[in-house]
């Protein structure tokens, strides 16, 4: 393992970590201001991707498909919370897993019903085929520094609405006390019905960043999603800036320890039960650090404070 | 006179499952899906035992199953297949998974509860894919299934669909036992009112270990007869979505009693069967009739009879 | 019984508990009055121990339950009554009743009989239930008693754990007139049969009842004694000069 490796190791890890913010941040205002657990959150990844794919092929360009999916996967998102979700805001929490779930089953049947089964790939932007040069003769690619870097500045973007704007004031203060808040007056089903359009909307962006490097394929949402609600339960539930760096933490601990862990073991171990013992402890290890985050913080470690 | 009402969709479930090898339902392959389905009942009984009897919301319950499951495989491995032997290891095995996790899981509430459950369970699924030994990733094909006494009762598929419903039959008697006795209350005054119940002088912790413990038993037992069943155990079976499919079941069946989870898993299991005969795209019926369900169905399967009543009385 | 020795307690900077000593005597009924936010019932939940203190000691006959949590003061024999009902709303009255019986009753790690039948437990409850009048709703779930009703069972359930003490944080909030004399009788029934003490906004209620009263303003005790020591007592009136809801002559608020 050199240092280089581990570089690019590292770069891929803040990458992966992005992307988890991104659906990270729908799914803990969603949920700390709505008290609404929404599995079906990763769908809306996946959609973003599928609809990448399919403008993409359509127009010949991958800046028209994120322009195109983009207000796509916010439709999907409205209509998703008119028919199914604000039926449910009174509902306990097992209620709204349940029905989630259903959505999950829909979407994911839904889109190999309408795109196949088989994996779809989306060609990479043609300004960012190359790569930039991180020591002789390695390249890192361009496209997944302009991941790192989009999705930086969304988090800027966010981190700007949410602290700066009335209407991040309105959500935090939902975060904290949703009833107070529509006591004083502020329609509380429209705000409700915002940051579900939005958080969808980021959810798809992720998913159509990622398109170009994973395969895009029915279910691709389902293993984040579990990796976004770690990331939720580690930051503490409906803080943005919790999600954040939970987000970047699980990343590099999900790719570090992916390429570390085996070499870790062959030190204990013959290589072959080394890397498969090292692959399992790999993936392991953001359940470790969740398991024992919640048992001695309990509320994650950026608590929203509830009044 | 009420409580006796209540039971009666179970009974006559239990009774139906009894007499459905006679009925014209004995065709090996509807006996595999019968015995399929009260297996995973057994285990749904005991989630929710746990869930609706303790509020104790498990997403690892499939975790119990799989340290159950292996129990056999590692067993078979070394040639013992007694289950007079294999059955009580099965079991220890997930009580003590239970205890050791629940031990720090119980710590936590509401959803975090839900979360380290859900990670305690993928630690489980992990280290079942790195059993090089055992297959990993692909799973362990048994010899064979276990005996009893050196009898190969549990081969005998009629045979075999009646341990399943004999442990079915058990699994609901004494999780409803449990409830009625002064530990079930305990347990359900906590989940009412913690406050109240520690206002009382009950602290909440022991009796919740105690009662995930007892499901985590429980869950092993499911996970022996599971094993036997499909003579085949994968890492897969431990997996989130399983863990998800078996509170799911609970949900769907209701809640406020432990017929629910029988009903719910039941009807899950059947309904998924026959839609998948339907059509290839099933799943997205499926998904439609979950939303459905949550949506006009606020108590779950086991509240329909209510339902009705209360709808013919109105008019 | 009860004594209380220099309790502490800040919150943010503000003193709640401000250096509270005082001695509840064995069968005497204590109330503690004082304005709005003058920390009585932080005061109460010092004593049940659902809060923790900054300082002080809590002696219960004798012993120090200062650092013992609320379950474990409970099983000496602290009974308490919330100020917002506590009850648990899918067990009837008497099951509510009879499982503040079984806390007192043994270890409740007993698996195997249906509770539901055990004779030792109903008739204790449905003593408790009777001292309330409630033993004709035994069977109504508690969720769908009137108001009136919960704060009669949860002072059944009180009863049912045989205290040694009575903790009642306000048992007449939000009862209506007639629901007020009701719960006033049956607590005065109790006067000599339980120690007690409760926090109290309705004057008349605690002039008519208390053998002795305190007065908490602002955290601190500014007075104790009997009720016409109180009455007169010149700080006391300031205290609640400018306070409309409470005025000490005894009418109704």
């Amino acid at each position: 393992m050199s240092l280089t490796l581990l570089l690019v190791q590292g770069l891929n890890g803040l990458q992966l970590g992005i992307l988890l913010f991104l659906i990270a941040a729908g799914l803990t205002l969603v949920f700390g201001v709505m008290d609404f657990i929404n599995l079906a959150h990763g769908v809306q990844y996946m959609l973003g991707a599928y609809f990448a794919a399919h403008f993409a092929a359509a127009t010949d360009s991958f800046w028209l498909a994120l322009l195109l999916a983009l207000p796509a996967t916010l439709l999907v998102g409205l209509v998703l919370e008119f028919l199914v979700f604000r039926h449910l805001y009174d509902r306990d929490h097992m209620a709204q897993v349940l029905a989630t779930f259903g959505v999950i089953l829909i979407l994911n049947d839904g889109v190999r019903w309408v795109f196949g089964s088989a994996p779809l790939q989306v060609p990479m932007p043609e300004a960012l085929t190359g790569g930039f040069p991180i020591m002789d003769g390695l390249l890192y690619p361009h496209y997944r520094l302009a991941i790192i870097a989009g999705g930086l500045a969304t988090a800027g973007l966010l981190w700007w609405l949410v602290e700066r704007t009335k209407v991040g004031m309105l959500i935090r203060a939902g975060a904290t006390n949703a009833p107070m808040v529509a006591a004083l007056g502020v329609d509380i089903r429209r705000l409700f019905m915002v940051v579900f359009g939005f958080g969808a909307m980021l959810a798809g962006f992720a998913g159509v960043m990622a398109a170009p490097i994973l395969s895009v394929e029915p279910g691709m949402g389902d293993n984040l999603l579990i990796l976004a609600f770690v990331v939720i339960v580690i930051g503490g539930i409906g803080s943005v800036r919790g999600a954040f760096l939970a987000a970047l933490l699980v990343g590099l601990v999900e790719t570090l320890g992916r390429s570390l862990m085996p070499d870790v073991m062959r030190l204990f171990l013959d290589p072959s039960s080394a890397r498969q013992v090292g692959a399992a402890l790999a993936s392991m290890l953001v359940y470790i650090a969740m398991a024992a985050i919640l048992a001695l913080r309990p509320a994650g470690l950026f608590p929203v404070r509830t009044a | 006179m009420q409580r006796w009402k209540q039971e009666v969709p179970a009974v006559l479930l239990l009774a139906g499952l009894g007499l459905a090898p006679f009925i014209g339902f004995g065709e090996g392959y509807v006996l595999t899906l019968l015995a399929r389905a009260m297996i995973l009942a057994m285990a749904a009984v005991s989630l929710s035992f746990i869930v609706g009897g303790a509020g104790l919301v498990s997403l690892g319950h499939a975790a119990m199953l799989g340290f159950g499951a292996y129990a056999v495989v590692i067993l078979d491995d070394l040639q013992i297949v007694e289950a007079m032997v294999v059955l009580p290891v099965a079991m220890l095995a997930a009580a003590g998974f239970a205890l050791v996790t629940g031990a720090i899981a119980i710590r936590t509430s509401g959803v975090h509860f839900i979360m380290i459950t859900l990670a305690f369970g993928q630690m489980a699924y992990f280290t079942a894919t790195s059993l090089s030994g055992y297959g990993g990733d692909d799973g362990y094909t048994l010899y064979a299934r276990s005996e009893v006494n050196g009898a190969r009762i549990l081969s005998d598929r009629l045979g075999f669909h009646f341990i399943c419903l004999g442990a079915l039959t058990l699994t609901w008697l004494f999780c409803r036992m449990l409830l009625a006795s002064r530990f079930g209350r305990v347990l359900r005054a906590v989940r009412g009112n913690p406050m109240r119940a520690r206002a009382l002088g009950f602290s909440p912790y022991p009796y919740r270990l105690v009662a995930y413990v007892i499901a985590g038993a429980i869950g092993g037992a499911a996970g022996f007869l599971f094993a036997n069943a499909t003579e085949f155990v994968a890492p897969a079976y431990i997996s989130w979505q399983r863990s998800g499919e078996l509170l799911f079941m609970v949900i769907l069946g209701g809640i406020s009693g432990l017929h629910g989870a029988l009903l719910g898993a039941l009807g899950f299991v059947l309904l998924e069967e026959w839609l998948s005969h339907q059509w290839e795209h099933w799943r997205i019926a499926f998904g439609v009739l979950l939303i459905l369900a949550v949506l006009f169905l606020p108590n779950g399967l086991a509240g329909i009879p209510n339902q009705v009543a209360r709808m013919f009385r109105r008019g | 019984m009860l004594s209380l020795r220099g309790l502490r307690k800040n919150f943010g900077g503000l003193a709640v508990t401000d250096d509270v000593t005082l001695d509840v005597s064995p069968g005497e009924i204590h109330a503690i009055i004082g304005p709005n936010g003058a920390g009585k019932t932080t005061l109460i939940n010092e004593i049940s121990g659902v809060l923790p203190l900054d300082a002080g000691q809590i002696l219960f006959d004798g012993r120090d339950v200062t650092r013992l949590p609320l379950h474990r003061r409970a099983r000496l024999g602290l009974a308490r009554s919330f100020q917002i009902t506590s009850i648990i709303p899918d067990f009837s009255a008497l099951e509510n009743t009879a499982l503040a019986v079984q806390a007192g009753d043994g270890s409740s790690f007993r698996f195997f009989r249906p509770t539901a039948s055990e004779a030792r437990l109903n008739t204790a409850a449905m003593a408790a239930l009777d001292s309330v009048g409630l033993a004709h709703r035994a069977a109504t779930p508690a969720g769908a008693m009137s108001h009136g009703e919960k704060r009669q069972l949860e002072l059944a359930i009180a009863l049912a754990t045989q205290p040694r003490l009575l903790l009642l944080d306000e048992p007449l909030a939000g009862a209506g007139p007639e629901e007020t004399e009701r719960l006033i009788g049956i607590l005065r029934s109790f006067r000599g049969r339980y120690t007690i003490m409760l926090v109290e906004h309705d004057m008349q209620a605690v002039f008519a009842l208390a053998d002795r009263i305190s007065v908490l303003v602002y955290g601190r005790l500014i007075a104790t004694g009997g009720p016409e020591l109180i009455r007169q007592n010149p700080e006391v009136r300031a205290a609640y000069l400018g306070e409309d809801d409470i005025p000490l002559s005894g009418a109704p608020c």
